[in-house]
């Protein structure tokens, strides 16, 4: 069974992307654009919860290889 | 008395109990050892790591606190999602590791890793104090949920007659940790969640229903609540306070002993990446009910007569409780607050679990008793973890609720101190331990200090940088104060030739 990659330059951005979408409050805390009228403050934020899963699951097929136990 | 509810209610909590019980015979092991009873064996998969993790972080104070904190403070209340969002990409990098080099060398702390990796047992002792003192007042807040929602089932909870049920609720958590250890909090867990879920998902769907829509409910709030107030003449107000809050609390949330005691139990380093991937699921159900505040709030349940007696009584934290009695059926009630009631017992076990570990191992094996056999230790886990209880129980009896709510918020701010020697040990052996524990009593002292100005009200201290006012989380500026003075140290012990460079861990114990 082969280990684990150690995280890498580019696993490190990935990361960190959802990270700085989070929390960059100037340019997410206004009103508009609105999606089935929630504000955009709020519904940003929200979609990044998901889309923070999406990035790590990357970084998890980057650095897991395919078949590992546990 | 709500009678339909109340029935559905002790229902569900009397078959949690019996799980409770029954599950120390769950894939059993040899129950004299400490990391059989205090970490499960480390065998749980996947799914029970996603559930008791889940049920571990998002304890039933969040359910009734979040919604609370939006209800009444709009906007910033909402810093509970990006924290939770910046948790998960935090410990992906961080914790696998600390996983792997505690497999190997049987660590059943954060401290144990922090005795070995820099060969000091009073530095590893200064982390397991500030975890244990950081997570008493977290089990005392437990209780609040379980009060709110006796309270909604219509029984008074004043006075000694009031706190009778909630005394019952932790006599029943003690039992059933002692008996079962962790394995006790990781079956019941499941059911809670399942519960949460059901109770979540309903109100998210008929709530809006009811209340027109989303639309409606944000056009119901007043616009100054609905976002953060514009920087006012260099002073950066929430707009800085907000992200630091929620970057400090994510930082100090792997940190609690309750998060290290449920990744320790899991099976493996990947069982943990794939939770990782999967563990928002829990965020995104947060964010809902987040926005529960604002249904509260547009609902105008504040206001009704049947709910403003508790209104005055809970304030804002009975928005959800509230929710629940004015839009459902009884026997519905009745389930979304055993959710609440049977959610506190998950975290709050836990967290009992993880003070008791920490005690034996690193206070009183560390300098009692240090030959004591496994079988010892554990006896002296499971009584340790009926007196850290017992503590919380006689902490909320007898003390003002806000007390447990100020030190809980203090608690998070003396956590974030042990970073340094916890994350950096993790990635590094550069830092010396004296100089890690002169870092950690400053970064304590100016957190304390500045907690105090503000009467331990609130987390934020605004530093004044020429005409700029930055308003941040107290927990991370001290947190900042705590690496320069670790840094400045360790150079200076260094050429001083004073380090020390004990290391029980090689670099290769960390690749997994």
């Amino acid at each position: 069974m082969s280990k684990p990659k150690p995280l890498g330059l580019l696993e490190f951005v990935l990361l960190a992307i959802p990270c700085v979408a989070v929390l960059a409050v100037p340019f997410f805390n206004t009103l508009e654009p609105s999606v089935f009228g929630i504000p955009f403050f709020y519904w940003w934020q929200l979609i990044w919860v998901p889309l923070s899963g999406v990035f790590i699951a990357i970084v998890f097929k980057l650095v897991v290889p395919a078949g590992s136990g546990d | 008395m709500n009678l339909v509810a109340t029935i559905v209610f002790v229902a569900l909590f009397v078959a949690i109990t019996v799980l409770g019980f029954v599950s120390a015979h769950w894939r059993k092991g040899d129950m004299s050892h400490l990391h059989e009873w205090g970490l499960g064996g480390r065998r749980f998969g996947s799914w029970i790591t996603w559930f008791l993790i889940g049920g571990d972080l998002y304890t039933a104070y969040t359910f009734v606190a979040v919604p609370a904190l939006v209800f009444g403070a709009g906007a910033l209340g909402f810093f509970a999602l990006p924290y939770t969002v910046l948790v998960y990409p935090l410990v992906f990098a961080i914790l696998p590791r600390l996983w792997v080099v505690a497999k190997k060398h049987n660590y059943i702390t954060a401290s144990d890793f922090v005795a070995g990796r820099y060969g000091s047992p009073a530095l590893a002792m200064a982390i397991a104090v500030t975890g244990i003192v950081a997570t008493m007042p977290y089990i005392a807040l437990q209780l609040v949920g379980i009060q709110v929602v006796i309270g909604g089932l219509g029984f008074s909870t004043q006075g000694l007659m009031g706190d009778l049920p909630l005394i019952i609720a932790f006599v029943i958590l003690a039992a059933f940790t002692y008996t079962s250890g962790l394995r006790a909090p990781a079956s019941i867990a499941v059911v809670k969640d399942l519960l949460v879920y059901i109770t979540v998902i309903a109100l998210i769907v008929v709530v809006p229903y009811k209340l027109g829509g989303f639309g409606n409910i944000f056009a119901a709030i007043p616009k100054e609540k609905l976002l953060l107030p514009p920087p006012k003449g260099g002073n950066l107000g929430l707009q800085s306070f907000y992200p630091t809050l929620a970057f400090g609390s994510a930082l100090a949330l792997m940190l609690y002993p309750h998060a290290t005691t449920a990744v320790l139990s899991a099976k493996g380093p990947n069982t943990l990446r794939r939770n990782w991937v999967f563990l928002p699921a829990y965020s995104f159900m947060l964010g809902l009910i987040a926005l529960l505040g604002y249904m509260a709030y547009a609902a105008g349940i504040a206001k009704l007569p049947d709910l403003a007696p508790y209104f005055k009584q809970y304030g804002p934290q009975f928005a959800m409780p509230g929710l629940l009695l004015h839009f459902f059926p009884s026997w519905f009630v009745g389930l979304g607050f055993a959710a609440v009631a049977i959610g506190a017992l998950v975290p709050a076990a836990i967290m009992s679990i993880a003070a008791a570990n920490l005690f034996t191992r690193n206070i009183y094996k560390a300098y009692v008793n240090p030959n004591c056999s496994p079988a010892k230790e554990t006896e002296m886990a499971k009584l340790i973890s009926l007196l850290v209880k017992f503590g919380a129980l006689l902490f909320i009896v007898f003390l003002p609720l806000t007390y447990a709510i100020q030190l809980q918020l203090l608690g998070g701010i003396l956590i974030l101190q042990t970073l340094p020697a916890i994350v950096s040990g993790i990635y590094t052996r550069w830092f010396d331990a004296k100089a890690l524990l002169l870092g950690w009593a400053a970064g304590l002292i100016w957190g304390i200090w500045a907690a105090s100005l503000n009467g331990f009200k609130t987390s934020g201290y605004a530093l004044h940088l020429g005409t700029m006012v930055i308003p941040a989380y107290i927990g991370l500026y001290a947190l900042i104060l705590n690496f320069v003075v670790a840094i400045v140290a360790t150079v200076a012990l260094r050429l001083l030739g004073m380090a020390n460079d004990q290391d029980a861990t090689a670099a290769a114990d960390y690749a997994g």
